[in-house]
């Protein structure tokens, strides 16, 4: 994809002033060339320090058993790799983030298009409401992360309020429940990033012609209709990007997990960077810690091409795919 | 050709990457110096106890200067490492000593400061053990833990229970009183993990002789039958259901509905926990009175086990120092384990004096206690995650908390160590 967007080509437009003549046309290239070169050439330098080069040794890294201290001697091949898939508990991790992206699709999704949809229409407190929905998406991730913890404590405020409005039956271990942290989780998550949707959302829904409602309206199809099959579907690019951060959002998933339960109880809510952390820095297993660096690394990129190229491929092209 | 590529991208980053961390320099240790300092006191009073005994030193050795950067626990872990990797690691750093101090050593920054200790070490005696290795001091503690039960004396009078618990039979006793007096008997911060890693290993510290306990720690091993042992009499102890409701997802020390918390509030009773809790808890409650209203008793005896009763598990806060700066780093630490300043430290009650005149200046009474129970002990039993190497001791941790949430055996525990120590993850 970098590479297609940076394919040097002769500019489609015709060059302004361009004589015939080949000197000028070489020079005009040359000139081109240079340009592109410096412009590309400090982010270039930036991606390949801080990106390319860490990934690198990471996987370097991930070939030897060490604690972090002193010189790789200890080379161990494939070891790391092999005794993190065949660990319980990373095979647990994966399965946790993937039930993460599985809900924000089936259950945030759905939310954000409903709550865009109301939030666009003309009603009164709409600036208000919308604020209200984007907010906590400005809070950072720890002091979410902090608040919902304190909250969600037995006899805290959640339960309070269950109790409050005489839903007391309903109210839970949150936190402590082993097969029910990862949703209480999921459900602090859908808090915190909903606003994120909407927004995106609503700024779809901007693009989305008011010719194009009246002429359905016009043609006899009802507010149900319209919205299936006008509006949604030109909403598409817009869902499908919103999937894709959220997919690999879920993968990455770290913060408000290691702050609010560590992975626990028993590794119920364990996700692949919480294990990575537990297990590479917290026991000075920096090689095996790299080992899973790079399995997480391998997850997000092979999802991330696969999803450009099957699902964004028709939003891109032009932006990403260049013209030929 | 193509085999040579590898090596070369990797030549490549391992020079950006000490271009990155090349702004250190070697300070000539003579001349004036600032000392990078990273410690743990993160809240008051001893964050600002730190600022001014680092400004009092600096007026008196005015070429030694400071940079303080408070840190939370938690962040050492991933922060230390990482620094040592690095080309500008801190000067003086949080040092828990035993197995993270042997890990830590690898990376060569470590200071062996024998030599420069030696005129001021004495005093401490076998305070100063955890903090050296291979027979060389790597470091100093400036204040002792001991972890015991902090309990509510208003609430344990409520309760009828007239004196603190000896042996577990009067422990699980005083649990029924309390639960009949409609109070939580124990708070536990299960989520932390450590918190449930002490009630583990007080039943191996008092089933298992201090020559058992001595031999596991040297070998990294757990093979004594009282280790299992000890796993069989804490199932039996968890079995009496002690603690809140979901204390496997409580916090140890934050908010109102920590484990800390509950006890500050008068929701729970006993806390088992290091002689740093009244700080904590003063900070999570608005009764001013919190300090006077706490009693500290030690870990009861378990009956039938060889373990001496007065043994007690804790460990100890201590300053390392890395090799920039390691003489004006060390001279600082032989002016934090010197007289003024354990003096001062011991009215902030943040911990146990390592010298004499340190422990004779302390006066609240549960820190009498403490130091009293302390200068009884015949040992002090190293936390297990501290006393182990990092990976062992952090396995262990985990592999308690699950056994805590319903996972696992005695014999998971006892396990775990060992495949640990083999490279097991």
């Amino acid at each position: 994809m970098m590479s297609a967007a940076i394919t040097t080509r002769p500019p489609t437009a015709p060059v302004p002033h361009a004589p015939a003549a080949g000197g000028t046309r070489r020079r005009s290239r040359l000139r081109t060339r240079l340009e592109l070169a410096l412009l590309l050439v400090p982010a270039l330098v930036l991606f390949v320090g801080f990106v390319l080069i860490p990934i690198g040794v990471a996987g370097y890294y991930s070939l030897y058993s060490w604690n972090g201290f002193g010189p790789l001697t200890d080379f161990v091949g494939l070891d790391n790799y092999v005794e993190a898939f065949s660990g319980d508990v990373f095979q647990g991790a994966i399965g946790h983030n993937l039930i993460i992206a599985t809900l924000s699709i089936v259950v945030q999704l759905p939310l954000s298009i409903g709550l865009a949809l109301l939030l666009n229409r003309k009603l009164r407190g709409r600036t208000f409401l919308r604020m209200v929905v984007f907010a906590p998406y400005v809070l950072s991730e720890a002091v979410t992360a902090v608040i919902w913890l304190l909250m969600l404590q037995p006899g805290g405020f959640v339960d309070e309020i269950l109790r409050g409005v005489g839903l007391g039956g309903f109210v839970q271990l949150w936190l402590a429940d082993q097969s029910l942290v990862l949703y209480t989780l999921f459900v602090v998550i859908t808090w915190k990033y909903i606003g994120f949707g909407v927004i995106l959302l609503l700024a779809g829904l901007q693009g989305v012609p008011p010719e194009l409602r009246e002429a359905a309206a016009l043609d006899g199809a009802s507010a149900w209709q319209t919205t299936r099959h006008v509006v949604l579907p030109l909403l598409g690019p817009t869902i499908r990007i919103w999937v894709f951060l959220s997919v690999i959002g879920s993968l990455q998933l770290f913060d408000l997990v290691w702050i609010m339960t560590l992975g626990g109880p028993a590794n119920a809510s364990t996700t692949m960077a919480t294990y990575l952390v537990d297990h590479g820095f917290k026991r000075y297993e920096f090689g095996f810690g790299s080992a899973v660096a790079v399995i997480l690394f391998i997850i997000c990129f092979l999802f991330a091409l696969l999803y450009q190229r099957f699902a964004l491929r028709r939003d891109t092209q032009g932006a990403l795919t260049g013209v030929r | 050709m193509r085999s040579r590529k590898p090596l070369a991208l990797f030549a490549a980053a391992a020079f950006v990457l000490a271009g990155c961390g090349g702004g250190g320099g070697d300070a000539s240790t003579e001349g004036p110096v600032t000392l990078t300092w990273w410690h743990n006191r993160t809240t008051e009073p001893m964050k600002s106890k730190w600022q001014q005994i680092a400004d009092d030193f600096h007026r008196t050795h005015p070429n030694t200067s400071f940079t303080i950067e408070p840190l939370q626990n938690e962040q050492f872990q991933t922060k230390v490492p990482l620094a040592l990797q690095g080309n500008t690691p801190p000067d003086l750093f949080q040092q828990w000593g035993g197995g993270a101090l042997a890990d830590q050593l690898k990376s060569g920054k470590l200071a062996d400061i024998t030599q420069a200790s030696s005129g001021w070490i004495g005093p401490l005696a076998k305070n100063a053990d955890g903090w050296k290795a291979g027979g060389k001091q790597y470091g100093a503690p400036y204040l002792m833990h001991a972890v015991g039960f902090w309990y509510r004396k208003d609430i344990f009078a409520t309760a009828g229970i007239t004196s603190a618990p000896t042996t577990v039979d009067e422990l699980n006793a005083a649990v029924t009183k309390l639960k009949a007096a409609g109070v939580v008997p124990i708070a536990l911060g299960g989520k932390d993990r450590w918190p449930d890693a002490f009630y583990w290993a007080y039943f191996a510290v008092r089933q298992c002789s201090v020559d058992t306990l001595k031999k596991a720690v040297e070998k990294t091993e757990l093979t004594d039958p009282c280790f299992l042992k000890a796993g069989e009499n804490l199932k039996s102890f968890l079995d009496t259901k002690p603690f809140q409701d979901g204390f496997v997802g409580t916090p140890a020390q934050q908010g109102a509905g920590s484990s800390a918390g509950l006890v500050a509030n008068g929701k729970a009773a006993m806390e088992l926990q290091g002689d740093w809790n009244p700080d904590v808890m003063q900070a999570l409650t608005e009764d001013k009175e919190i300090g006077s209203k706490i009693g500290w008793f030690p870990f009861p005896s378990v009956p039938g086990g060889q373990g001496d009763p007065s043994v007690l598990l804790g460990g100890g806060d201590g300053f390392s120092c890395t090799t920039r700066a390691a003489k004006a780093c060390a001279e600082f630490l032989g002016h934090l384990v010197g007289d003024d300043v354990q003096k001062i430290l011991a009215e902030t009650n943040s911990g146990l004096p390592v010298t004499p005149a340190g422990v004779a200046a302390l006066k609240s009474e549960p820190h009498k206690t403490i130091a009293e129970a302390m200068t009884k002990a015949s040992y002090l039993q190293f936390y297990f995650d501290t006393a182990f190497p990092t990976k062992v001791g952090q396995a262990l941790n985990d592999t308690i908390a699950n056994f805590f949430a319903g996972q696992g055996g005695p014999d998971t525990i006892v396990k775990s160590v060992s495949e640990a120590a083999a490279g097991n993850k």
